[in-house]
């Protein structure tokens, strides 16, 4: 493996930011037709060196060699033109243009300096055909899944570039399905000799794809391994630093089933997003997950719950009263929140700060003219960031400067502070470290513990069968299977969202 | 630490840039700041910059709102005309009781906000299109009222919004300055200027939060709406008529450069009426300035734009950061935010 070509030589490269070291005197080799994962928490310096990397920060010092010849890229399209291209977490496209025309900006097939459309659409179609997507490519690319606008983000990196192949999280959007295909078209592209960097947080598709791994923590390298010689358990500790106490799942003592108890009833719910005929019941802390594959429904229940698309068909009552929300505001009245699926477009709100973020719910839920005292704000925050243990020097610090799971856990703080019966997350755990992971799992189970309710989709089944107590399995947005307590393991759900029963 | 450094920041530009037009005064027109008190009014350039500026700052007052919920009012020009078209016929008609009128001017001033704030809120219309109606269809609705003429009218008490006297200082600077304590105490000493900035930040996040954002949207342009339509009495009164025409022509885009100035960015988010103040003042002193200096009136324009081109690429981060990398403190920026 060592008498490889090195494409991609990162020496002694440094990163300040206000005089603290995101990135200290990093190394990091990358070769010819290797898929080389990239690991560290949230805040280990990955996303700071990809963007060294890629030219949206220059290095304070260090060598940055591509094929052996120095480069100091000084924007991301500079970076391009040396051979580095990077696909990044959440897709960078311009969704009102079309997927062809997405696939070729900026170097349009031309003649005389007019953009030859046909050409455009026939080289698009091509392209994407070798990704195995099937799609009408003068369609705006909004108007199709975050998956496949990935797929497309991927496909447009790989045709500008050969040499190096950056890619940040591209699976954490995209379905156990989509993964693979991913997956094939990478193995084929390391096949062909290019260099992939892969950055993620799912360990399983480390051992199963990469080739070697380097190790962050704390800006600093912890070290370059072989995929096939570092055990598992070994990763973690380097990535943590500590062994990671292992959370394994102690399955809640099954309750009986008592229909007085119900916090939340739900019966022959349908909706305008698609959702049809979905009956179940959750009770004072129950954690229902919810699981299928991508567009199943997951997301349309947690909208329903929350008042964001209206009920055509069927009713939910909460604590035994008739509950219909028009609103998220009634939703927020009536007790119930909701940790959207992304976090960016519908849980952050930036350039605000972190305090305003958390107190944002709790205010709109009070009304605007009994505004929270300032002292009460900052003693909410205060007391929000130690128990989610946010990692934020400055509670007035701009949200967006927090890392992807530290805004996560804002958000989690926003709903706590409202006191919900009922607590709905959207992919609570996209996109975030391990150690946030963990975190945020234990929360769930605490919050169970207090007599909450909990109803959480995700597409990480082993995440689910971690900590719930029943698992919806949703297909073509209709139930398909209710799974409950002893009966839950990953095998049962997996045949469940599969089909065979 | 990092909140004072950024306050400090926020108005340390702004008002430098005034202290700045200020000195220019000391040495180029010392008569500038001649200050005489007489038949319990005080009298002096000063009071004519703050008098002049009323109109201009009870504009500023409402843009700066609906600008910080990611919008914007061309039509507050236009609402000036139709509060003025409204008063003065009222006063030259029967009913000319003062309550009334007032009432009146302020009713058309709150309906035309309430059609802005319909088309952006509930029919989800782009802001500029939006207000951009009722700044063209504005100006006709006036010259309709006015039959097409100039109205003037006599009426004391009416006239004594333009160029009456309270507390030593004329009229519109206190109704600006009382105005300007109501807004800013709507919206600091309550959660409603939270609940402006987030909306204007990320309406989607802020709706699934709990906000009404479309109610927040609709009801910054009746605030705009209102301020224009008391802008419009005071400039009604202060001529003792009624000008379709010219009546705050043009005024909206001193308004949105006040916001601007202030620091506010026209994607909506942050805003500060202390600083939004301080903006108008900037242009009104400048105006000011360039008369009483003896420049040449043709040259009046282009120093005003000079100006606001310096002032507003101070503000700039891109500018300042360029500014410093080169004078090769570019180490101390490299931490800031691109």
């Amino acid at each position: 493996m060592s008498e490889r070509k090195t494409v991609l030589q990162l020496t002694g490269v440094c990163k300040r930011f206000k005089g603290v070291f995101a990135v200290n005197h990093v190394d990091l080799n990358v070769q010819e037709g290797e898929i080389h994962a990239l690991l560290g928490e949230n805040g280990a310096g990955k996303s700071t060196l990809i963007k060294v990397m890629t030219g949206v920060y220059s290095a304070d010092s260090g060598r940055i060699e591509l094929c052996g010849t120095a480069v100091s890229p000084q924007s991301p399209l500079d970076a391009q033109r040396h051979g580095i291209s990077t696909v990044y977490q959440e897709v960078n496209l311009l969704p009102n243009l079309s997927v062809a025309h997405n696939l070729y900006l900026g170097r349009e097939p031309r003649r005389f300096g007019c953009i030859q459309w046909r050409r455009l659409q026939k080289d698009a179609q091509a392209l994407l055909r070798q990704f195995d997507l099937n799609i009408d490519v003068s369609e705006s690319l909004s108007s199709y899944s975050i998956a496949i606008q990935q797929l497309v983000a991927i496909a447009r990196a790989v045709d500008c570039s050969a040499k190096v192949l950056i890619l940040d999280e591209p699976t954490a959007s995209l379905d156990a399905k989509e993964v693979v295909v991913l997956f094939r078209i990478l193995r084929s592209l390391r096949d062909k000799g290019v260099a992939i960097l892969f950055v993620t947080h799912f360990l399983d598709q480390v051992y199963d794809l990469t080739d070697r791994i380097t190790v962050l923590r704390n800006g600093e390298k912890v070290g370059t391994f072989n995929t096939a010689e570092l055990p598992r358990p070994q990763l973690v500790a380097h990535m943590l630093g500590k062994e990671l106490q292992s959370i394994e799942a102690e399955k809640t003592a099954s309750r009986s089933d008592d229909t007085a108890n119900t916090t939340l009833q739900v019966e022959r719910l349908s909706t305008s997003q698609g959702l049809r005929d979905i009956n179940f019941r959750a009770q004072a802390g129950d954690a229902v997950g919810l699981a299928g594959l991508l567009g199943s429904g997951r997301s349309e229940v947690c909208a329903a719950l929350f008042g964001l698309a209206p009920l055509t068909e069927g009713q939910l009552s909460l604590r035994g009263n008739h509950y219909r929300p028009k609103s998220p505001a009634d939703a927020i009245a009536c007790g119930i929140a909701l940790c959207p699926e992304d976090r960016k477009i519908e849980g952050i709100v930036h350039p605000l700060s972190v305090r305003e973020n958390m107190i944002l719910a709790l205010q709109a839920k009070r009304g605007w003219w009994r505004p929270l005292p300032r002292h009460e704000q900052n003693q909410l925050a205060a007391d929000a960031t130690a128990r989610l243990r946010i990692v934020c020097s400055d509670p007035e610090k701009p949200i967006g400067e927090l890392s992807g799971g530290n805004q996560q856990k804002v958000i989690l703080a926003r709903w706590l502070m409202t006191h919900p019966n009922v607590l709905v997350l959207d992919e609570p755990t996209r996109g975030i470290d391990i150690g946030a992971h963990a975190e945020i799992l234990q929360l769930i189970r605490q919050l169970c513990a207090e007599g909450m309710t909990l109803i959480v989709a995700s597409s990480e089944i082993e995440e689910l069968v971690a900590f719930s107590n029943k698992i919806l399995v949703l297909r073509d947005k209709q139930l398909h299977t209710v799974i409950e307590a002893d009966a839950i393991s990953e095998n049962a759900v997996l045949a469940a969202i599969a089909g065979s029963n | 630490m990092q909140l004072t450094h950024l306050t400090q920041h926020r108005l340390f530009l702004p008002l430098l840039a005034l202290t700045i037009i200020l000195l220019a005064n000391v040495l180029f027109s010392p008569e500038f700041f001649h200050l005489e008190f007489k038949d319990g009014r005080l009298y002096g350039s000063l009071v004519d910059v703050l008098n002049r500026s009323a109109p201009t700052a009870l504009l500023a007052i409402g843009m700066a709102l609906v600008i910080a919920t990611g919008g914007i009012d061309l039509s507050v020009g236009a609402v000036i005309a139709i509060s003025g078209a409204i008063c003065a016929n009222l006063l030259n008609s029967g009913f000319d009781a003062l309550p009334l009128v007032i009432f009146a001017g302020l009713a058309a001033g709150l309906a035309a906000g309430t059609i802005n704030g319909g088309l952006v809120s509930i029919f989800g219309i782009q802001p500029i299109v939006a207000t951009l109606v009722l700044m063209v269809a504005g100006r006709g609705i006036a010259q309709l009222i006015n039959s097409g003429q100039i109205i003037t009218f006599q009426h004391e008490g009416f006239a004594a919004i333009g160029v009456g006297t309270a507390l030593g200082l004329p009229m519109p600077v206190i109704i600006a300055v009382a105005i300007f304590l109501l807004v800013q105490i709507l919206m600091r000493f309550t959660a409603l200027g939270l609940f402006v900035e987030a909306t204007g930040c990320n309406p989607t996040a802020s709706h699934y939060a709990g906000l009404n954002v479309k109610a927040i949207k609709f009801s910054v342009y009746g605030i705009s709406g209102l301020c224009a339509a008391l802008a419009g009495m005071i400039i009604t009164a202060d001529i003792q008529g009624a000008d379709a025409n010219n009546a705050g022509l043009w005024l909206e885009l001193d308004a949105i450069l006040a916001v601007v100035l202030g620091g506010a960015s026209l994607a909506g988010g942050r805003f500060s009426l202390p600083l939004t103040m301080i903006g108008v003042l900037i242009i009104q002193t400048m105006s000011t300035t360039i008369i009483m200096s003896g420049i040449e009136p043709k040259y009046n324009l282009l120093i005003k734009s000079l100006v606001i081109i310096v002032v507003l690429l101070l503000q700039s981060p891109t500018f300042r950061q360029q500014i410093r990398q080169l004078f090769g403190a570019g180490k101390a920026m490299q931490g800031d935010r691109v």
